[in-house]
């Protein structure tokens, strides 16, 4: 169990200090919408669980915000046109 | 079809637009401004003899077979170097022609050995075809006086002879190895009687000259000179199958020429719109796999990873499987559940392994290959662009002014795309190659790379962030692109952020170590140079920014206003051959087919309503995660069709800690390979030649595949998935993949136009099809972005974690060459392995020297993950600093040195990056001797029961 919290942590640092540059609030939030759309829930539970002493402020923050608030809907292009799905006029992109 | 030779016009087509009518033998005939005589003659329907002219090198008019008259013209030109005109009266048969033919003829066959009964051409054979045609009876001039025919035939290629004694030296095949493959193996040596075709230098035969092996000069060649060894050992094909390679991204289409059930040859097809009648050795002749003896035909099971395998029935095998699968959802749910689909398979194969999971496991833990690949690009370019694949086709390339190539080593990888983008630099394109290593295109014969700058590797965003900064501050943007095509306020801030000085190539040339000289002019090329295309690989998308490299390669693009028109664009080579398609089939755990997140509750209830159950919005686990779960006792079982990941993922150890800790393995594939030493239940599947269905290549272009021969394992792949669904309850009742077809094109907006009728018809499609685009998009973004206007991502370089230090402080970097194909599993199983035996790790001199390491040494290479053993190969196409391997084979376990550091966004694993040490060694480490072993023990069969005795 250990060795797969720490997993989430490292990947939850990763992707905000992928999000820095955008500002913190932004980032917070890019943060929590890219963890609810790309992780199975048994991960967040997990993070939700662990030890939070290794998370970056931003990741911190962002499972915070995960845990009260849920997800805070499309923060980036990436989630937002996938969670579109605009059906027959797909263009599988 | 019944076995008829492909066409050949005699002299390539004519791409201009202006059209000509010329009278050829008394009929008027219309060809675009530019066609050869000959090809005019051809395309109405008559042949000229010929000799030295073939469709797929430029007519050269050296045999002078061709003659034709022409009305007002001095003598008998050659009809395939002489232009068509307006008004031309041509004359192809004249009692003069027969008698100069005939003349010509004779003089060919009279160095030419006259067993035509025996020779393995004889039927497939132009000199004996055009003897025919012009009428040749008998030859005046006898063997008596100096000839050919007593010259040895060289062998050395293991799959085609050359035979110097049937060389008409009509030089096709020195012309397609120049012109066609790009290589120049091939000279004519001598001079008159003397000339003979020569591969490299007079030392030199096929095998060790610098020829590839692709094939451009066997099918070029009129007689049995060249000549596959497969047809003198099979015969003459009686029928042929038009199908798709099934190794890489590029997508050869191949006549597969069969004698019976076997298959003597593939041969390029002329129409593929991939290839272009071009191929590589490996879709041309390593197909030899699909016979090898360790290829398993029968299902097999056992109850623990200690047994041996039994043989059991189908119905035993899937019985047993289901049983396990639905023991296990009973008493952890079906989220202990998962699957893995193959870039391998079809795309029907895909969408059913995902719609298994899905709707009969019930669980969303579907994940592919291609999530140690491309998933990145999925990400990168979606986020920009709006759409998850290249914006071209390979065709575009003829229209590139520049070409960026970055983390790709197109000659070895791509090979056939290689080809074309030779050709396009020897006209004068001009050429960026981005890579640590100085790959082959950087300088090969006729083509120079304009700069190469060698990164150290895993600064991939440094170096684009660099020219983004050079292009935006010295104002060499198209802003009016930008302002039409754009996000304004995105660009704005991004245009802010590259402008910075710390992103400047004088300040991160400590990082990236590329001289900031080169960089400026690097950027500055690109963006002023006329149309720019960008071409990427796992170079880009393996590392922990692999999905921020993609989109600072999408930034570079939008900035100088290269997407949306031919020529330009932004270009992934996909690995596997159907990478693409399982992409598109809802490979990945968020997503169904077509890209649509789970979450989005309408895309569910289309399929939900198709199906006929109910699905989990949420998103399912991805393959590290699924193993780092079964270690921790959540997820339990697995079925991975035709994938290896032990051999091919990251972290071997951690790789097989998790397949051990699982309950029931299934693996559905052609070999025993790496993955099975842990399985439960082996489930034999069937090859490419085995099957129908349709592959999707790099450029999106949807091909069928055709099945050519019965599956020796009795199923197709499909079935196999649908015996299984069925076996766990499922009522899935498809029996043919274009059923499959029509339900992805029910469910998919950009397939809504595909059917298996529509790609007999029209050959291949690129998606997306739809009302909009029926004829489908071979550009996209022609008429601004998929998703309305283009987005500018800041892309910050964050350093990877895995870092050099004083116990690693080389960085590893991996990559695969031309003869192999990934894990290998295919091409070690054929004569392909005369080029690659083993997996080398390149090494600089001064490295090398340092460590006390001489060519072909034995040396340990060790990460903070693990160790293992190879031979140094010593070279300065690596920087120092920098050391380089391939994963061909399995003995090397080179994964077993790679770490789990993935991309930030989608987790494809950081393969291009490992801190290592090399240190001299005595040959293999204890883990791979250990690990030999033991596959070893777990890849015994029990011998057939024997019969109780009465
Ligand atoms: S096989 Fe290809 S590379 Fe080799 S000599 Fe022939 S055309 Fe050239
Ligand atoms: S080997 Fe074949 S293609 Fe080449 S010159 Fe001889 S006959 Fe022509
Ligand atoms: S491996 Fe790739 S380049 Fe080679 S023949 Fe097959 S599809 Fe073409
Ligand atoms: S075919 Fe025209 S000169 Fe040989």
């Amino acid at each position: 169990m250990k060795d797969t919290h720490a997993a989430l942590v490292r990947m939850a640092n990763q992707i905000a200090r992928n999000f820095v540059a955008i500002g913190h609030d932004r980032a917070v939030l890019a943060t929590a919408d890219h963890i609810d759309s790309f992780w199975d829930p048994r991960m967040k539970a997990g993070i939700f669980a662990g030890d939070r002493s290794s998370l970056d402020p931003i990741a911190a923050a962002a499972i915070d915000h995960l845990q009260q608030h849920g997800d805070p809907g499309p923060q980036t292009r990436a989630t937002e046109f996938a969670k579109k799905g605009d059906l027959h006029n797909s263009d599988a992109g | 079809m019944g076995y008829e030779p492909a066409p050949d016009f005699g002299t390539p087509a004519s791409t201009a637009k202006e059209q000509v009518t010329l009278t050829i033998d008394g009929r008027a005939v219309t060809v675009p401004a530019g066609t050869s005589v000959m090809r005019a003659a051809a395309e109405a329907g008559g042949s000229i003899p010929k000799l030295c002219a073939t469709d797929n090198v430029k007519s050269f008019g050296s045999c002078r077979l061709c003659l034709v008259e022409i009305e007002g013209a001095r003598g008998t030109p050659a009809s395939c170097t002489t232009p068509v005109g307006e008004g031309m009266v041509v004359k192809t048969q004249t009692p003069r022609l027969e008698k100069l033919r005939k003349g010509v003829m004779e003089l060919y066959i009279s160095d030419h050995p006259l067993d035509c009964l025996t020779c393995s051409a004889n039927g497939d054979c132009e000199l004996q075809d055009q003897a025919a045609a012009v009428g040749l009876r008998d030859v005046r001039y006898g063997y008596e006086n100096a000839n050919h025919l007593a010259q040895p035939t060289d062998n050395s290629n293991p799959y085609f002879h050359y035979d110097p004694s049937k060389c008409i030296v009509c030089s096709r095949c020195v012309r397609a190895c120049a012109e066609v493959q790009g290589t120049f193996a091939l000279t004519i040596d001598g001079r008159g009687f003397a000339s003979m075709v020569s591969a490299g230098q007079k030392e030199d035969d096929f095998l060790s000259s610098e020829c590839v092996s692709c094939g451009a000069c066997v099918q070029a060649c009129p007689t049995a000179t060249l000549q596959e060894k497969s047809v003198k050992e099979i015969g003459l094909p009686e029928r042929a199958v038009v199908t798709t390679c099934a190794y890489c991204g590029v997508g050869c289409t191949f006549r597969a020429e069969m004698r019976g059930e076997q298959l003597v040859r593939m041969v390029p097809y002329k129409d593929g719109k991939a290839n272009r009648g071009h191929s590589c050795v490996k879709g041309r002749f390593a197909y030899g796999y699909a016979n090898h003896q360790d290829r398993i035909t029968s299902p097999m099971i056992r109850d623990s990873i200690h047994d041996p395998w039994r043989e059991v029935s189908w119905e035993e095998a899937l019985g047993f499987a289901a049983s396990k699968v639905q023991a296990i959802k009973a008493e952890h749910g079906a989220m202990a559940l998962g699957g893995i689909t193959s870039s391998r398979c079809t795309n029907e194969e895909t969408f059913l392994v995902q719609k298994l999971i899905r709707s009969v496991f019930g669980a969303n833990n579907v994940d592919t290959c291609a999530r140690v690949c491309h998933s990145p690009t999925g990400y990168g370019l979606k986020t920009t662009f709006g759409t998850s694949a290249g914006t071209q086709d390979f065709d575009s390339v003829m229209q590139t002014d520049v070409a960026l190539v970055i983390g790709a080593n197109p000659t070895d990888g791509h090979p056939v795309f290689a080809s074309r983008l030779k050709k396009r630099l020897r006209e004068g394109a001009k050429l960026i190659v981005i890579d640590p290593r100085r790959i082959d295109l950087v300088r090969t014969p006729h083509v120079e790379a304009s700069y190469h700058l060698p990164l150290q590797p895993g600064t991939n965003v440094a170096v684009l962030t660099a020219m983004a900064h050079v292009i935006v501050t010295e104002g060499l943007v198209d802003r009016a692109y930008i302002e039409e095509r754009c996000e304004i306020d995105a660009y704005e801030d991004w245009a802010r952020f590259v402008s910075d000085e710390r992103h400047s190539p004088e300040v991160l040339e400590a990082v990236t170590r590329v001289p900031a000289a080169d960089l400026r002019e690097a950027a500055r090329l690109y963006a002023t140079g006329g149309n720019a295309a960008i071409y990427y690989g796992l170079g880009v998308t393996e590392h922990s920014q692999g999905s921020s490299t993609v989109m600072a390669i999408a930034n570079l693009a939008m900035c100088t206003g290269n997407v949306g028109r031919p020529g330009v664009g932004v270009n992934p080579l996909r690995g596997q051959n159907n990478v693409q398609g399982a992409c598109d089939m809802g490979s990945f755990p968020h997503e169904l087919p077509g890209y649509r997140h789970l979450s989005d509750g309408e895309t569910r209830a289309l399929f939900e309503k198709d199906w006929g159950v109910s699905l989990d919005p949420n998103p399912g686990l991805r393959i590290n995660n699924m193993l780092d779960a079964a270690v921790d006792g959540t997820f339990k079982a697995i079925y991975i069709q035709g994938e290896d990941i032990l051999q091919s993922d990251p972290n071997t150890r951690h790789v097989a800690d998790g397949l051990a800790a699982m309950d029931c393995v299934i693996v559905h594939d052609l070999f025993l390979n790496e993955t099975a030493n842990y399985a439960h239940v082996f489930l034999p599947g069937s090859t490419f030649l085995e099957k129908n269905g349709t592959f999707t290549n790099a450029e999106r272009r949807i091909q069928p595949v055709r099945k050519v021969m019965e599956p020796a394992n009795g199923m197709e792949d499909w079935q196999v998935t649908q015996s299984l669904a069925n076996a766990l309850g499922a009522e899935w009742s498809y029996t043919h993949p274009s059923e499959i077809l029509d339900e992805i094109a029910r469910l998919t907006g950009s397939f809504a136009g595909v059917s298996w009728d529509m790609l007999q018809k029209r050959g291949s499609v690129q998606w997306p099809v739809n009302e909009k685009y029926p004829d489908g998009s071979p550009v996209m973004h022609m008429n601004g972005f998929v998703r309305g206007k283009g987005l500018f991502v800041v892309t910050d370089y964050v350093p990877t974690d895995e870092k050099t230090g004083p116990r690693f402080p080389l960085l590893l970097t991996t990559g695969r060459i031309l003869s192999q194909y990934n894990v290998g599993a295919q091409t070690r199983r054929t004569a392909n392995t005369v080029w690659h035996p083993e997996d080398l790790l390149e090494m600089h001199p001064v490295d090398a020297e340092n460590r006390g390491l001489k060519d072909g040494d034995w040396a340990r290479l060790a990460s903070r993950t693990g160790e293992t053993t190879l031979r140094v190969t010593v070279t300065d196409r690596v920087a120092p600093g920098v050391v380089y391997t391939t994963f061909h084979h399995p003995a090397t376990q080179a994964n077993v040195v790679t770490t789990d550091y993935s991309d930030w966004a989608t987790n494809c694993p950081e393969y291009k990056v490992t801190a290592v040490q090399v240190s001299p060694s005595n040959g293999p480490t204890d883990w791979q001797e250990t690990y030999e072993s033991w596959s070893e023990k777990s890849r015994r069969i029990a011998p057939e029961p024997m019969e109780p005795a009465e």
